[in-house]
């Protein structure tokens, strides 16, 4: 795909970062009214623009308009409304302590920078924005070039509908957002690929900016054996759900791949076919791969001829139409690139175990994935997933739906990741908690101050072990003696 | 290092075990009274879009880390995790106390000490942790993020900074002085991240702070400060040249108003303030670090905050005054790790408070339950059950559906209601 022209040059980029870092110093972007104000502009654009939003979409990932209503517009406009509704309570202070005033404050972080990601081009940047601006930041913005539709319809909309002073997106290809990363920011928050990820953190040390990655993963679901019928289906259009309505499988929190027993795995492909061509009658009801590039790379998976050659359904493919069908192996080679790799497609591999219980095994010695899911109703096995293994998040019976959950935090571990947004935790991505303490000038101890004695060293140990009975009984000249700790 | 007499070695690993043990006891029973509190899984509201449904957020370790600490406060805490602590070795006597003693009363298979200068520390940055923690200055806290980097390692950085104190006239003198004097000469002799490192106030209020500063200074080191066993030395002889390099600039030897004795021999330097020293000396644009206290002068009390502006984040910020509008602007106008008021160093000991930097002076934060935050990963959990199947969110996708989730998603019960029956049947 063709690179858009980077914005200016590196003098431009400069200036851009001078012009909003001065923005925010003028204390406008700090103001409730004006954060309240950018959310519903957010939100305005959303329902006004819907329509655009749906064309850019389908133009640079061919989705479906429900499926980016669902999981892109839809889910936008419900947390910019519970943003909206808690911002105030976010902002106030907490008095934590007492007897001096003690508060923890939570002040905007400065400038941020969002880079987002191409495969929820809307979602994947402004999720991040509407929290930095609720924390009271100026915020620019550097959408993905891959998902050009989508970057060029927020570079024109989003001076409309916000602060077009405090929020700018400069649009460009990866050596725009090194240009970028040279400059100091408050923040940075980075979805993509850990390569990338690396670079973005290594330029960012050099000003001590703080980071966070929300990187990939390979997500596992692992399938119990379910004995209603019933139930069982509703899994299967869970896992279909997860993997191929999903942007194709081409997301970080798509199960990539299955666990389950060996026993078990013939019932479970049997409904992932049969639901398969119950949900997607209609080729558009899939988005596509993104482009050559990511096509090529899927192909390759398949290429291997082990792997090929463990394909059960579908491996159909055409580089034309940028489409591969959805795709199930069984028991591919561990060590095969399909894997050991994220997949990011609508290839499934089914990898069975003796019994659910080894899949915990399966899992210990593997990169910590943004998400483990589980299909159970075992209430021993549920706990111990949450105990034995390490993930951004676990979610039972379900998958992805974690996305939209504002009261949970949504972020990696390890590989996968550092730093955690959503909802309430968005806001504090993006703000300085300040502890404040104000002392009264009335109240002394004399025994902070040197010279120092043993009477002093007495009345410091009960001051921190919080002895107040000792503590006064000291000042008033008794209780000599203390007992060590 | 420089050889230095018996007294002043007691008097350093005597206050240092003092601290180490009401350190560690305050922080460490913190922590073990409220560690249960901490671990317990949160639960939280699931939203009724994922009806039914039940979800929390739960404390996991996040696995082996890194903990390479300075020189002047050399004791860290740390939660459930395996630890490599690698104590500073600019204090090698406190470095090989740790070494020694903390394996004797902790699990030493999971909690070790290394020992060792640059070479050490840069091998240990080589390997992959899953945290790491440093505290020290700007310099090295670059080089710390940049080896994590490689590995994608999270990183708390508790950096330096020049931490200011504004002064206002309304303010009860004695008290103020002594409070400023506690905080940046009985504190390592200034040798402290959060040591006040110089004072902004009024010309008309200027000298009668200074004469109280004396004053209280005279009371806690009397009138020969370099033979008083209270007053720290400076750790070694690198940052006693440097000091005296801040001293000796010639803008800013002229300057001194109290103090400026220095003993070579045994690495110390006298209680020292300087009136009005130029805005671009060294003194002024580097972290202290030490016993030099320079006053600087403003018109109004207001034109503090412009200064302190000008300037890259501290870790703290103090304040003096009685005022309380002053208070809010200062509190509201100025970025800082933590802000004191009417005090000096003490929100350090406030275990519910959150201590670290912003900006240059760090990233991230610790003390109480924020080191626990710190050294642990938020584990969303959300359990769903397979009753309330909503049709409307798979394919075939129709208008139907797309009415059905905007309702959804805009917490229409209604619709709601509609999507857990089914609706639409039959797709």
């Amino acid at each position: 795909m063709e690179e858009k022209p980077q914005n200016g040059g590196s003098f431009c980029l400069g200036g851009l970062v001078a012009g909003v870092r001065e923005v925010h110093e003028s204390g406008r972007t700090k103001e409730m009214e004006w954060r309240q104000a950018q959310i519903r502009g957010l939100i305005r654009m959303l329902t006004e623009e819907e329509d655009a939003v749906f064309d850019a979409l389908h133009e640079d990932l061919g989705k479906h308009r429900v499926e980016s209503f669902r999981d892109e517009v839809g889910n936008l406009v419900k947390s910019f409304r519970n943003t909206l509704q808690n911002l105030k309570k976010w902002a106030d202070t907490p008095l934590i302590s007492f007897p001096c005033n003690a508060m923890v404050v939570p002040e905007p972080i400065g400038v941020v920078l969002i880079f987002s990601c191409w495969n929820l081009p809307l979602g994947l940047a402004l999720e991040p924005l509407s929290g930095a601006l609720a924390a009271g930041n100026a915020v620019v913005l550097k959408p993905s070039e891959l998902a050009p539709s989508t970057a060029a319809f927020l570079a024109a909309n989003l001076p409309k509908y916000l602060d077009a002073k405090a929020v700018k997106i400069v649009q460009g290809g990866p050596e725009v957002g090194e240009g970028l990363m040279e400059h100091r920011w408050d923040k940075v928050l980075f979805t993509g690929n850990a390569r990338v990820g690396r670079i973005i953190m290594t330029k960012a040390a050099k000003h001590l900016t703080p980071v966070a990655l929300e990187l990939g993963s390979k997500c596992p679901c692992i399938v119990d054996r379910i004995n209603s019928k019933w139930e069982c289906q509703v899994a299967v259009n869970r896992i279909v759900g997860a993997k191929w309505s999903t942007c194709a499988g081409q997301a970080c929190i798509a199960i990539d791949y299955i666990l389950v027993e060996e026993q078990f795995a013939p019932i479970l492909i049997e409904l992932l076919v049969s639901t398969l061509e119950r949900f997607f009658t209609k080729p558009e009801y899939m988005a596509r791969i993104l482009n050559e590039k990511h096509f090529d790379r899927l192909a390759n998976l398949l290429a291997d001829h082990r792997v090929a050659s463990s394909i059960v359904h579908g491996g159909g493919a055409n580089r034309k139409t940028l489409t591969i069908e959805p795709t199930i192996l069984l028991d591919p080679p561990l060590d095969s690139d399909i894997m050991t790799e994220e997949i990011f497609g609508p290839l499934l591999p089914i990898i069975t175990v003796k019994k659910t219980e080894d899949c915990l095994a399966f899992l210990k010695p593997k990169p910590k994935p943004l998400a483990i899911y589980a299909f159970t109703k075992d209430e021993k096995l549920k706990q111990r997933i949450i105990a034995e293994t390490s993930s951004g998040c676990v979610t039972f019976n379900d998958a992805i739906v974690q996305y939209g959950l504002d009261t949970v935090p949504f972020g990696g571990i390890g590989a996968s990741g550092f730093g955690q947004y959503h909802g309430k935790y968005t806001f504090e991505l993006f703000s300085h908690r300040k502890a404040v303490i104000k002392r009264s000038l009335w109240v002394e101890f004399m025994f902070r101050y040197p010279p120092w004695d043993e009477y002093r060293m007495r009345m410091l140990r009960r001051a921190f072990r919080f002895d107040y009975v000792s503590l006064v009984l000291g000042l008033l000249g008794l209780r000599q003696h203390d007992f060590k700790f | 290092m420089a050889a230095r007499g018996g007294v002043g070695v007691e008097a350093d690993v005597a206050a240092l075990r003092a601290q180490f043990a009401a350190g560690r006891t305050r922080g460490a029973e913190f922590a073990l009274k409220n560690l249960k509190k901490w671990m317990k899984p949160q639960k939280v509201s699931a939203s009724l879009m994922t009806f039914p449904s039940t979800a929390m957020v739960t404390a996991e370790p996040l696995g082996v880390v890194l903990v390479i600490s300075a020189w002047n406060y050399p004791f860290s805490i740390a939660a459930g995790n395996a630890v490599v602590l690698k104590p500073s070795e600019v204090a090698p006597a406190t470095s090989s106390l740790l070494a020694e003693l903390l394996p004797q009363y902790v699990d030493s298979t999971c909690i070790k000490v290394v020992e060792g200068g640059v070479a050490e520390t840069t091998a240990l940055l080589e390997q992959k942790w899953d945290k790491i923690f440093y505290t020290g200055n700007g310099k090295i806290g670059r080089i710390v993020m940049a080896s994590a980097a490689k590995h994608l390692t999270p990183v708390v950085l508790e950096l330096g900074g020049k931490c200011p104190v504004v002064v206002d006239s309304n303010v009860d003198l004695h008290v103020t002085a002594k409070r400023i004097a506690a905080g940046k000469w009985g504190c390592n002799n200034g040798q402290a991240c959060i040591s006040p490192d110089f004072i902004i106030t009024t010309k008309s209020f200027a000298p009668k702070l200074l004469e109280a500063l004396g004053k209280v200074l005279e009371k806690f080191y009397g009138d020969e400060p370099l033979r008083s066993s209270d007053l720290s030395r400076i750790v070694n002889s690198n940052h006693f040249n440097r000091l005296k390099k801040l001293m000796d600039d010639e803008n800013v030897s002229d300057k001194i108003v109290f103090g400026g004795q220095r003993d070579e021999h045994q690495l110390k330097i006298a209680p020292t303030i300087f009136m009005d020293v130029p805005l671009d000396s060294g003194i002024m644009k580097e972290e202290i670090f030490g016993p030099l206290l320079p006053i600087i002068t403003v018109d109004k009390i207001h034109e503090s905050f412009a200064l302190i502006n000008s300037m890259t984040k501290p870790l703290a910020a103090y304040l003096f005054t009685k005022d309380s509008k002053l208070q809010e602007q200062y509190e509201a106008g100025i970025s800082a790790g933590g802000m004191l008021v009417n005090d000096t160093v003490v929100h350090l000991t406030n275990q519910y408070l959150p201590f670290g930097g912003v900006g240059e002076s760090g990233i991230g934060a610790y003390h109480g339950s924020f080191s626990f935050e710190a050294f642990s990963h938020k584990k969303a959990v959300l359990v769903r059950g397979f009753a309330g199947e909503a049709a409307a969110r798979y394919p075939p996708y129709s208008t139907a559906k797309l009415k059905i989730l905007r309702g959804v998603l805009k917490g229409n019960l209604g619709s709601m209601i509609q999507a857990i029956l089914g609706f639409p049947r039959g797709k």
